[in-house]
């Protein structure tokens, strides 16, 4: 079978889709779990922050790829039927929540202390504060380097192609072996990757300059 | 659940598991030395907008940093032999992490530089610095110390990235985990004593290079 260019580039755009999609939701889910994380990590327990303390640790410093071939086969041994795709979309949400929850640790702790006290003063319990005081003037310096690790959620969206789930880099593997065209291939998957980060990496820089202004 | 976890099959391989941590480690070691050197030159170019070098800079590291080391990697391996430039699964994998490497400490080097106020170049040529000194001395040395905790964590992530060299079969860390676990069907204990090393070495290297930044970039007196 002849592969025109036009089947390649479509059978790219398909597999660009999963690649969007799992990117999303690792981001959501991430974004959601990462915040229990933050208010771990923050929280006047010992226990709780030593926990949030050990997640974050571990997950900054082993391979993604060992935490996918973990979750893999580690959900499989609960007698669980996993798919690439859940594998997949279970490790990056792990991964992302650890990064997200470490990166807005750094944004809590450059408000001031003050804050913390002026709205204890206010009769305002743990939750309260967070939620009415901290958080709000946390998420304005929060933004751009949350944009900017959403470009490190993409790119390690290829990552689970190695245990199969079919997103642009497994496509482009596939693509590379049946056209016996890797050159072409490859460098259309990195457009593919590139088109997705570089808006991401614009915004991210934008907006940084932007808070540094108006600061 | 009736699993019966047992890591004696894994440990039984221990020797292979070491010796894929020790070509992972060399392999980051190479890439370091090389990718920081590479990051020197692009930072220099970017920072003194030397033309038409700062513009290739510029280009290379939005390249790089938008992609996926994955993808990289296996351009290199797959994708240039279609040029003429076949490589063998180490030399692509040093090579992916050199130019992966390199993108990412010139963009963190640049700013180590343009951190440095004029001032302190003048003051060197006011001291009879030549230029060799001057850069060494006023120029790389201060914009090291400046940038080495980014330099450094961007070091251990190289590091760990380097999991996926064992996709073109580059007999490191992780390759090692793939094969034993391919013949004891332990994949489960196999991956969690390898995601165990590679903590172990990520910590590891985050203590030498604190090490280092505080022997060889920040010296005092």
């Amino acid at each position: 079978m002849d592969f025109t260019f036009w089947d390649i580039a479509r059978n790219l755009l398909v597999g660009l889709q999963w690649t969007l999609l799992l990117s999303l939701l690792a981001f959501v889910c991430g974004g959601l779990i990462g915040l229990l994380l933050l208010t771990a990590r923050i929280a006047p327990q010992p226990a709780l922050r030593g926990f949030a303390r050990i997640y974050i640790e571990v997950f900054q410093g082993t391979p993604l790829l060992m935490q996918l071939f973990l979750v893999f086969f580690g959900v499989a041994l609960l007698g669980i039927d996993v798919s690439p795709w859940l594998a997949a979309a279970l490790s990056l949400t792990l991964f992302t929540s650890a990064f997200l929850a470490e990166i807005w640790r750094g944004c809590v702790e450059a408000i001031p202390r003050g804050q913390w006290e002026a709205s204890a003063s206010l009769a305002l319990n743990r939750f309260e504060q967070l939620r009415y005081v901290i958080l709000p003037q946390a998420l304005r310096i929060a933004v751009p380097p949350t944009v900017g690790f959403s470009v490190q959620v993409v790119k390690g969206t290829a990552v689970t192609s190695i245990i199969g789930f079919a997103e642009l880099t497994k496509t482009g593997g596939m693509l590379a072996n049946a056209t016996f065209k890797p050159f072409l291939v490859y460098g259309l998957v990195a457009l593919g990757y590139f088109l997705l980060c570089y808006p991401l990496s614009l915004s991210a820089r934008y907006l940084e300059r932007r808070l540094h202004v108006t600061a | 659940m009736a699993y019966q976890f047992d890591f004696a099959p894994v440990l039984q391989q221990a020797d292979l598991l070491l010796r894929g941590a020790w070509f992972t480690l060399e392999l980051t070691v190479i890439g370091t030395l090389f990718g920081v050197g590479l990051g020197v030159v692009g930072a220099v170019l970017r920072a003194w907008r030397i033309r038409p070098f700062d513009r290739l800079f510029g280009v290379y590291v939005e390249l790089i940093r938008n992609t996926p080391f994955l993808v990289q990697l296996f351009f290199i391996f797959f994708g240039l032999p279609s040029l003429g430039i076949r490589l063998s699964e180490w030399q692509a994998a040093v090579l992916a992490m050199v130019v992966n490497l390199g993108a990412y400490s010139t963009e963190i080097i640049r700013a180590g530089i343009q951190a440095i106020p004029r001032g302190q170049l003048e003051a060197a040529a006011a001291l009879a610095m030549n230029r060799f000194e001057a850069f060494r001395y006023v120029v790389l040395r201060p914009a090291l110390a400046t940038v080495w905790p980014a330099l450094s964590s961007q070091i251990v992530i190289v590091m760990l990235g380097s999991a996926v060299c064992s996709q073109i079969a580059a007999e490191e860390l992780s390759f090692a985990a793939n094969f034993i676990q391919s013949r004891n069907f332990r994949a489960f204990e196999t991956y969690l004593l390898t995601t165990l090393l590679y903590l172990s070495m990520a910590l590891l290297l985050r203590q030498v290079l604190a090490w280092a930044g505080r022997r060889l970039v920040v010296r005092r007196g």
